[in-house]
């Protein structure tokens, strides 16, 4: 790639600037609330994990990170495994109303959360699955299944389809040959899409708060407890916000090598 | 490529069409029972037709004003992040090193904000822009500027955008790093031995390159700033006054602050339909685009 003038400055500049606020919050959480409201410090001056130790210890906290975790992963299991022979078929075969149904399924993606949230409270509540997991994960495939064919669905169609009929001609049956050669074929693939499953799952808020009330609280509604009569509790706050970009951080890593072909959705 | 026909390929997908139905339709009927009707609490319900729409599109009225308040705050937001975030996201793409580990760790760094929940955003930046407590209303307060985001109307829209650009230019410069990276480098050498100037590269191979990955681009965050909720309403609550509510949060305040069903199932309607349309656009500008290329491969 020929580079730009002064492209060292500006992607400093750019990545300071993403960094900044993130540095301010993990500042904050390892600081007393005193020293916080206090004095205006660049860095901890008196040191402190009491903010994360409260976490660890105080089960209302952590439950709602594994409350989080908890529909997540079963979202993300479920994306995925319907996504597959959907994204195979669209990617191979031709059939009735095809490309509406494409189209269909990528309007949900483009649903706005908010018009949702109220009438899938009611349904939830109807099924007996409110304040669940299952309820906000069944919730979330209204946008992840349609975003993981799609994804699936160009890494499927950067597969040759001689390999499709060779399996075939060897002898080897639809399930078998799915498994044994197209998904190790599209691993990196599926390991994007899990990814993408994954982080919209994680940051989403409204619909995960609309459909728990108690059991099954995600941690960013267990978040907005820190308000209290005595004010707000920063460190605390800052400490919980800290605590939620960390699994993030881990899964990037894990994907990074595919990150970019996977956020042009395996079509580059 | 040309597909077979098969319409046993159904089976493949019934699962996904089942699972989506039942996540979309469901509810979306919900709705379009509420839009119609009018309550008056006791689950008693009355036939009231296409009245709530009516007075929807009718800026005279309450709701109507309301709708349109919020919908030209929103299609400016927009317009207002889109301005800066593609270009920026470009800039910062062409930027990007080529290869060792600095790749690596710009792609993490870049994707960091996009994987944390949005409402974990908004607390960061309701934190950062504090002035007694935040790095940025602080330093803004020393230098002699008067910011503070509860209180005028300018410093919360900038707040907004602000955090806006810093949670989403990285999708843009991800995306646009992934149509850098397929360019051959034969491309770059040629333009070299014909001594072609920076900005004719620029204009003659990546910005072709990128045109689709752009389309994504564009289009990815116009859905998503159009139905931004989650940030704002931590940050700025739409607040002051009403000058950050954006129509998700509207529409919110309606359903289920106020209980007015009706009426909040008659925005959502609207709302969603506009989302389809410029969704419709979208998908059939991208196949388009795709045919195109098709057929410039073949004469090729």
């Amino acid at each position: 790639m020929h580079s730009i003038p002064g492209r060292r400055i500006i992607l400093s500049l750019f990545l300071i600037f993403l960094l900044l606020p993130i540095y301010w919050l993990v500042n904050m959480s390892f600081k007393t609330n005193g020293e916080i409201v206090s004095t205006m410090t660049l860095w901890p001056h008196k040191p402190t994990i009491a903010n994360y130790m409260h976490i660890f210890t105080d089960e209302s906290w952590y439950s709602g990170y594994i409350n989080s975790l908890k529909y997540v992963a079963i979202n993300t299991v479920i994306s995925i495994s319907f996504a597959l022979p959907a994204a195979y078929a669209f990617s191979r075969y031709r059939f009735l109303g095809d490309k509406h149904l494409f189209f269909w399924l990528l309007s949900n993606r483009m649903a706005p959360p908010a018009v949702y949230a109220l009438p899938f409270f009611n349904l939830y509540s109807a099924i007996g699955l409110f304040d669940t997991p299952w309820a906000v994960a069944l919730a979330h495939c209204l946008f992840n299944v349609p975003l993981a064919v799609w994804i699936l669905e160009g890494f499927v169609s950067s597969v040759p389809r001689e390999i499709d009929e060779t399996a075939f001609l060897d002898g080897y049956s639809f399930p078998k040959f799915f498994v044994k050669i197209l998904m190790p074929l599209i691993a990196s693939g599926i390991g994007v899409a899990a990814f993408f499953c994954f982080m919209f799952s994680w940051v989403e808020l409204l619909l995960a708060r609309t459909l728990t009330s108690v059991d099954a609280k995600p941690i960013s509604a267990v978040m907005t407890r820190t308000v209290s009569a005595a004010g707000m509790d920063w460190g605390l706050l800052a400490a919980a916000g800290v605590l939620t970009i960390i699994p993030g951080a881990l899964v990037i890593w894990f994907v990074r090598n595919y990150i970019a072909r996977g956020f042009a959705l395996g079509r580059v | 490529m040309d597909k077979t026909v098969n319409q046993k390929a159904w089976l493949l997908v019934l699962p996904v069409f089942l699972i989506v139905a039942f996540s979309a339709i469901l509810p979306l009927m919900t709705v379009v029972n509420y839009s119609v009707q009018d309550t008056f609490g006791n689950n008693q319900f009355f036939w009231n037709g296409l009245g709530w729409f009516k007075e929807l599109l009718d800026p005279s009225t309450d709701l109507g004003s309301r709708f349109f308040a919020s919908l030209w705050r929103n299609l400016l937001f927009s317009g207002i992040i889109l301005a800066i975030e593609v270009p920026l996201g470009i800039v910062v793409a062409l930027s990007m090193p080529r290869q060792g580990w600095g790749v690596a760790a710009c792609l993490v760094i870049l994707a960091l904000p996009l994987l944390i929940p949005w409402n974990v955003v908004g607390t960061i930046w309701q934190i950062f822009g504090r002035p007694d407590i935040g790095l940025l209303g602080y330093v803004l307060n020393h230098m002699g500027f008067d910011y503070n985001y509860v209180s005028n109307d300018f410093d919360a829209w900038a707040t907004v955008v602000v955090m806006d650009v810093w949670h989403w230019t990285s999708l843009v410069t991800l995306l646009c790093y992934a149509g850098l990276k397929s360019i051959p480098d034969a491309y770059y050498q040629a333009a070299q031995i014909d001594g072609a100037s920076r900005w004719a590269v620029f204009k003659a191979i990546q910005l072709p390159k990128l045109h689709r990955v752009l389309l994504i681009a564009v289009l990815l965050r116009f859905m998503d700033s159009f139905m931004i909720y989650t940030e704002p309403f931590v940050v700025t609550g739409g607040g002051p006054g009403n000058s950050t509510t954006f129509i998700s949060i509207e529409l919110v305040k309606i359903a289920l602050g106020q209980f007015d069903l009706g009426k909040a199932a008659a925005l959502s309607l609207v709302y969603n339909l506009i989302i389809i349309i410029v969704c419709w656009v979208f998908y059939t500008v991208m196949t388009n685009a795709g045919a195109d290329r098709q057929a410039n491969k073949g004469v090729a």
